[in-house]
């Protein structure tokens, strides 16, 4: 590759943004990671220098360059915009901020202008994939899956809100970057070539995971939160993002599985002296969930789309309501408490255990149980899909007339997607319930459906790795800016409607969505590899 | 017996009685065409045929067993149809569109499919041999993995046929299956049809084009306001001065 001689305003430009973030970006102390001094990158500087590196773009014609660079010089500009904000916002006034920030904003300006004025690129050398070693492609498999994860639990490290959005601004620009680099397509047919292996890789970093807390108990208590949401989303996923069926009482499901789990675990306050073991009592709950998904779905079914939609927003709310009444199985709005932690064979949950020589706390145990329970609901979840099962529940979503007439029995099948979102919801929900330790009606309200769907939706409709990181992405980011307080739901809803403007079919489409809502982009090649892929060239091109 | 007894199929809507107790037999082995001027009821009567629509009244036998009830009783039961306006699955290839058309004809439950046994593979395995020669049967054998909707109109109509055969029928039901066509792709529509015949799978085929109807049916039924009018030998329908009245009204006087 030859290196091209870069253009003088983006040379400035990449000059100024390195020097501007080694400046002092505060005139005061106060404000977190010693932004007031020079010399080194701190704070959320840091994210602004490492995307002043797409800056080296201009020095190589690799395909979709252009965007890539504007994606990072963008970036760069939205970082110091974010941090001015909470500099005039926390440090009183614009007297606040220091000649660095400033620098560094006109030098990111410098760089958009000049990466806006980059040609379009040449069209990619190669569009088949190149066929590489395989043991290169599972290197990028690991590589990949441990930046995930280090990106994870730097994330979650990061302790001041503003850093924190800054870190999510870096993150998301970066993507947006190698995205257009042709990275995540390539990565996506890797996937989709080793799957075994990546699968395996993926479960070996989702168990590393507690190892990187150092002991610290808060985050895995949260991720033990997720994997139950997570269950749960790959159970609406089947009903939303394979049979087409808008459910918006989808968390009573949950709550009837919560409540059983708690009806039958021996809680302190509780109106029921039964206890059976677990493993049963989570087929239970997945099983009682599925008879309400029947009794629901028999007389509802018929109904289509919107009308639908009502009527299981009707039952979310007879559920609440039920169970906020009827004092004496559910103890009323009191909820049912002290539920113990689980113990299977002398094995506590609730104790913390020294593992290779760090200590994991309790709700490790709950997130390792639920890692099992994703696991299920993955196989339960693909199977189903590439099977007859699973074509007509897309062919019935497609096209209701069509698929009766081409012999389907859509009710059956209908209630059969309604009964497997619901039994895999049930199960969660049981699982919830220890490790809340208390179930009471106010978690199952109206907005718990709500973000379900709009983690199912967001992550991508009809993929795992979608349901996952929509539940992820919906738990842990309104974790994380607690300090915005009332402001949170306002950020969290811009960062909604971004995402479905600029990427309807959510972050990890499948295939099928992909075609359905990016119609200006015919698929006829035969056998393209990349299953759950990112987008092949991007929009742009 | 005949394959198909359809005895005085009424179907009525509000006011309007758009199949007015049609009485139609299809022998099997047979082309049966069903002409008739715009509105006349064709399409509805097809509609009852394959259960989308309720008749008010009369009776449909098939194989001598009565049917009733939702259109995938009537595609198990063996008889299959195509629209007249295109509906296939758009977003799904060619080949997964025949693949959902071996649903009912495919056993393989929720166990089986979660827990991958034999049974399950054997069962793929036939249903995409099965698919594989449907496809190369309409001549879609190299567009198998194409997405439906970027298939040429033709092309949609035929792999509509594919889908339709894969439920295994023994009466296929055409809705205008050369709407749209130029005349050679027309031709090729009409030797199709007498190939699925060849199969052993009874067609009754819907069609405003007198010439492909008249050259390939065995039998030609007319229907005008929702009645049955003649019904006959190709020429013995096209001789019928009854015919040419409904088609371009009495003589002046």
């Amino acid at each position: 590759m030859k290196l091209e001689k870069p253009p003088a305003p983006a040379a400035a430009g990449a000059a100024a943004l390195v020097v501007g973030t080694l400046s002092p970006w505060a005139t005061f102390a106060g404000f977190p990671g010693k932004m007031s001094l020079g010399g080194f990158p701190g704070g959320a500087r840091l994210f602004c220098l490492l995307l002043a590196a797409g800056a080296l773009l201009f020095l190589l014609d690799v395909h979709g360059r252009r965007w890539a660079a504007l994606a990072t010089s963008a970036g760069a500009v939205a970082v110091v915009v974010v941090n001015l904000v909470a500099l005039v916002d926390q440090g009183g006034g614009a007297g606040s901020v220091a000649w660095g920030a400033c620098m560094s904003l006109a030098g990111a300006g410098l760089l958009v202008a000049a990466a806006w004025r980059l040609p379009p690129s040449s069209p990619a050398a190669g569009e088949a994939t190149p066929t590489r070693a395989p043991v290169i492609e599972i290197a990028a498999i690991a590589a990949a899956l441990l930046a995930v994860l280090g990106a994870v639990v730097w994330g979650l490290r990061i302790e001041e809100s503003s850093r924190f959005v800054s870190f999510l601004v870096f993150v998301t620009f970066l993507s947006i970057a190698v995205h257009h680099l042709g990275v995540f397509s390539w990565l996506g047919a890797v996937f989709a070539r080793h799957h075994r292996i990546a699968l395996l890789l993926a479960g070996a970093v989702a168990v590393a995971f507690p190892f990187t807390q150092q002991g610290n108990a808060y985050w895995i208590r949260v991720f033990a939160s997720i994997g139950v949401f997570a269950v749960a989303a790959i159970g609406l996923n089947v009903v939303v993002g394979l049979a087409g069926l808008l459910d918006l009482g989808y968390v009573a499901f949950f709550g009837v599985g919560a409540y059983v789990g708690a009806l039958l675990s021996n809680a302190a306050l509780t109106t029921s002296n039964v206890h059976l073991p677990f493993l049963l009592v989570v087929l239970l709950g997945g099983c009682i969930a599925a008879v309400f998904g029947l009794v629901i779905g028999a007389p509802t079914l018929r109904l289509r789309g919107d009308y639908l939609a009502i009527v299981t927003l009707g039952f979310g709310e007879i559920f609440r309501i039920t169970a906020n009444n009827w004092d004496g199985l559910t103890r009323g709005p009191n909820g049912i408490s002290g539920i113990p932690d689980l113990a299977l064979g002398g094995f506590d949950f609730g104790q913390s255990h020294a593992v290779l020589g760090v200590t994991l706390p309790g709700f490790a145990n709950y997130y390792y149980v639920e890692l099992v329970l994703i696991c299920a609901a993955i196989v339960v979840f693909t199977r189903l899909n590439d099977s007859r099962i699973g074509r007509a529940w897309v062919a019935i979503r497609e096209d209701e007339v069509a698929a009766a007439a081409s012999g389907i029995d859509t009710i059956r099948l209908k209630l059969l997607a309604f009964a497997i979102g619901a039994f895999l919801a049930g199960a969660a929900g049981t699982v919830n319930a220890h490790v809340t330790t208390q179930v009471s009606p106010d978690s199952y309200t109206f907005l718990e459906s709500i973000l379900l769907v709009a983690a199912v939706v967001l992550g991508g409709m009809g993929t795992v790795p979608g349901a996952l990181l929509g539940s992820t992405a919906l738990f842990v980011i309104p974790e994380k800016l607690r300090s915005f307080q009332d402001k949170r739901l306002l950020l969290f809803g811009a960062a909604l409607i971004l995402l479905m403007r600029f990427r309807p079919e959510g972050l990890v489409p499948s295939r099928r969505r992909r075609r359905e809502l990016r119609e200006e982009a015919p698929e006829g090649v035969p056998g393209l590899a990349g299953a759950t892929g990112a987008a092949p060239g991007g929009p742009a091109s | 017996m005949s394959l198909l007894e359809v005895r005085g199929v009424t179907k009525r809507f509000e006011g309007l009685l758009a199949v007015d107790s049609v009485d139609l037999d299809v022998e099997q082995g047979d082309i049966v065409g069903v002409i008739g001027p715009n509105g006349a009821g064709k399409t509805t009567l097809f509609n009852c045929l394959s259960g989308l629509e309720v008749p008010t009244g009369g009776e449909i036998r098939f194989r001598g067993q009565a049917l009733s009830g939702r259109p995938d009783r009537f595609t198990r039961a063996g008889v299959a149809r195509t629209f007249q306006n295109i509906r296939l699955f758009p977003h799904m290839t060619a080949f997964e569109n025949v693949l959902v058309g071996r649903h009912c004809r495919t056993r393989v439950g929720l166990a089986s499919a979660i827990g991958r046994g034999r049974k399950f593979h054997r069962e793929e395995r036939e249903s995409e041999t099965r698919a594989d020669e449907l496809l190369d049967f309409v001549g879609l054998a190299r567009l198998g993995e194409v997405v439906a909707r970027n298939l040429s109109y033709g092309d949609q109509r035929r792999l509509e046929i594919a889908r339709a055969l894969a439920s295994d029928p023994g009466l296929l039901l055409l809705d205008e299956p050369r709407a749209g066509m130029n005349a050679q792709e027309t031709r090729a529509t009409a030797d199709l049809v007498r190939r699925i015949r060849d199969r052993g799978v009874a067609v009754a085929v819907i069609e405003h084009d007198m010439r492909f109807i008249f050259g390939l049916c065995d039998r030609v039924a007319v229907l005008v306001q929702g009645r049955k009018l003649v019904e006959g030998t190709p020429a013995e329908v096209q001789g019928d001065p009854r015919v040419i009245e409904a088609y371009l009204g009495a003589p002046a006087g």
